[in-house]
């Protein structure tokens, strides 16, 4: 019993760092239909910028907002000089060109700051807390609750401001929200910002207890893409769900079938949802 | 509004030719032809949507021939777009704030959904459900409704009993009235000429891309071409 709310635990905490991952992909998709593969290089990126804020004093968590506000205009500048052009041409131009952003990052991260693992030197909360029977490092429990409170406040956003509303709007028709006077190329830059902001945020938490190294987001991003498609393509709630399911199915694969094999049960229900409601679970149409 | 020489095409083909216009504020103009005669063009050109080739579009003195879609609501036209278009997925009080996302004074969009429901009463007991759960007259008044929340001077109307039940067109006729009541000019675009024409001030006949026809919209009633093209009445 002990051991069953421990994995619970450790399950949901996992989950929710996967959800903030998760909700920033889905978002973007959801706004202007691009599947951004290189979401994860993303990930990569805030995680070294997070160690060298590290590296000249400033903690992960101090960092973090200025890697979500570095990567929110990073963000709206890979939408105006590359997403908006390739926007323009046929569908599989997004699917190309953003894997190709993936190479030239990992590429150029490689070049630049080799392939060790690099880790933030003497990190902070790395003490272990007791509640009840469950123990818990403080660096995981501070990682899902932030993760937690960003993709809540993500949700608020999307659903109770004005910009959040024009979002929705263009996510269900460009012609409708035009005529409704949205500047479609404006809103899709902030949505892309926005998504790039969460992946900061996430970055920086994950610097806690994780290395990086030039493959560092790739992991994150494939969990990313099956919690996205468990969840239902461009719906935030989907992505809350969908990330605290793969987060539970990996820990309690991982403890009761073997470590490796902790991504089975994972892709077993991805599997499953796909054949039986590829719409995902919360998902339309 | 005053629209000079228009000419629209799409892919090569010609969709509107020489096209004149006038609408004076506050009145209802309703634009009639055939599938095909370039109505829709003609609005899309107008919003912004379509780029006009040649011609002028003016608007309170101001040319907006060349001005981005997202523009113009700002510039005071609504285009209601045809197949309603409402935002499926949001409810009904979301789909009227969207119609107002040009403007954020909270008075304005008081004042303005309280127009909009004493247009459509319905919309006040369907406030917060999903527009998707809307029977198609409903949807039909959702999306008059959302293209008055801005405020427009001129509404731009694309076959807005398309589809309807023949019970529901007076509701939605009732309702496009009291906009033009409250001072609005309404552009009407319509296959079901005859309560287009009843409900209009003045009326162009567009066929194939070009005005054949303009004037009073009693006198159209009674001209022998549009009895006989439109109203199914011989002139023999």
């Amino acid at each position: 019993m002990d051991t069953f709310a421990q994995l619970l635990v450790g399950g949901l905490l996992t989950g929710l760092v996967f959800a903030l991952v998760a909700v920033g992909l889905t978002l973007v998709y959801g706004v202007m239909d691009v599947v951004n593969f290189a979401h994860g290089e993303f990930l990569m990126l805030s995680m070294y910028a997070a160690l060298g804020l590290a590296l000249i004093g400033i903690g992960p968590l101090l960092g973090l907002p200025l890697v979500a506000i570095a990567l929110f205009l990073f963000g709206i500048v890979v939408y105006r000089v590359f997403i908006r052009r390739l926007l323009a041409g046929p569908s599989e131009a997004t699917v190309f060109g953003t894997f190709g952003l993936l190479v030239l990052l990992q590429g150029a991260a490689q070049a630049t700051l080799t392939s060790d693992f690099q880790s933030v030197p003497n990190p902070p909360l790395q003490g272990t807390i007791h509640l009840g029977p469950i123990a818990l490092s403080q660096a995981t429990l501070v990682e899902g609750i932030g993760a937690l409170v960003l993709t809540a406040s993500l949700f608020a956003f999307v659903e109770y401001t004005e910009t959040g509303r024009a979002m929705r709007a263009l996510a269900e028709d460009r012609v409708a929200a035009t005529l409704m006077g949205i500047d479609v190329q404006r809103v899709n830059g902030l949505a892309f910002g926005i998504g790039a902001a969460c992946v900061g945020a996430a970055g920086s938490l994950l610097m806690l207890s994780y290395p990086v190294y030039p493959t560092a987001g790739a992991p994150f991003a494939l969990t990313a893409f099956v919690v996205v498609a468990l969840g239902g393509f461009g719906s935030i709630q989907g992505a809350l769900v969908g990330a605290l399911l793969v987060g539970l199915l990996e820990v309690f694969g991982g403890f009761y079938l073997a470590p490796e094999l902790k991504m089975v049960p994972v892709y077993v229900a991805y599997l499953a949802v796909v054949l039986l409601r590829p719409q995902g679970l919360l998902g339309r149409r | 509004m005053e629209i000079d020489g228009l000419a629209v095409g799409y892919d090569g083909m010609r969709a509107l030719q020489d096209v004149s216009l006038r609408a004076e504020a506050g009145t209802i103009v309703a634009l009639v032809g055939a599938n095909g005669a370039g109505k829709t063009s003609l609005l899309r050109a107008i919003s912004g949507l379509v780029r006009a080739e040649r011609g002028t579009i003016r608007f309170d003195g101001a040319d907006i021939t060349r001005t981005p879609a997202h523009r113009i609501v700002r510039r005071g036209i609504a285009h209601v777009p045809e197949g309603r278009r409402v935002f499926a997925s949001a409810t009904v009080h979301d789909n009227l704030l969207l119609g107002a996302y040009v403007d954020r004074n909270a008075a304005h969009r008081k004042a303005r959904l309280e127009a909009a429901f004493a247009a459509f009463p319905i919309l006040r007991e369907r406030l917060e459900q999903r527009a998707s759960t809307l029977s198609g007259g409903e949807q039909q008044m959702l999306a008059i409704a959302r293209g008055t929340m801005s405020g427009p001077r001129l509404l731009m109307l694309d076959e807005p009993s398309l589809g309807l039940a023949p019970l529901l067109i007076p509701q939605i006729y009732a309702g496009i009235r009291a906009v033009a009541a409250g001072g609005t000019t309404v552009l009407l675009v319509e296959q079901n000429v005859r309560e287009a024409l009843r409900a209009a001030d003045t009326a162009y006949v567009l066929q194939t891309g070009r005005v054949v026809l303009h004037g009073a919209a009693r006198d159209l009633i009674g001209d022998p071409l549009v009895q006989e093209a439109f109203l199914g009445i011989s002139a023999a």
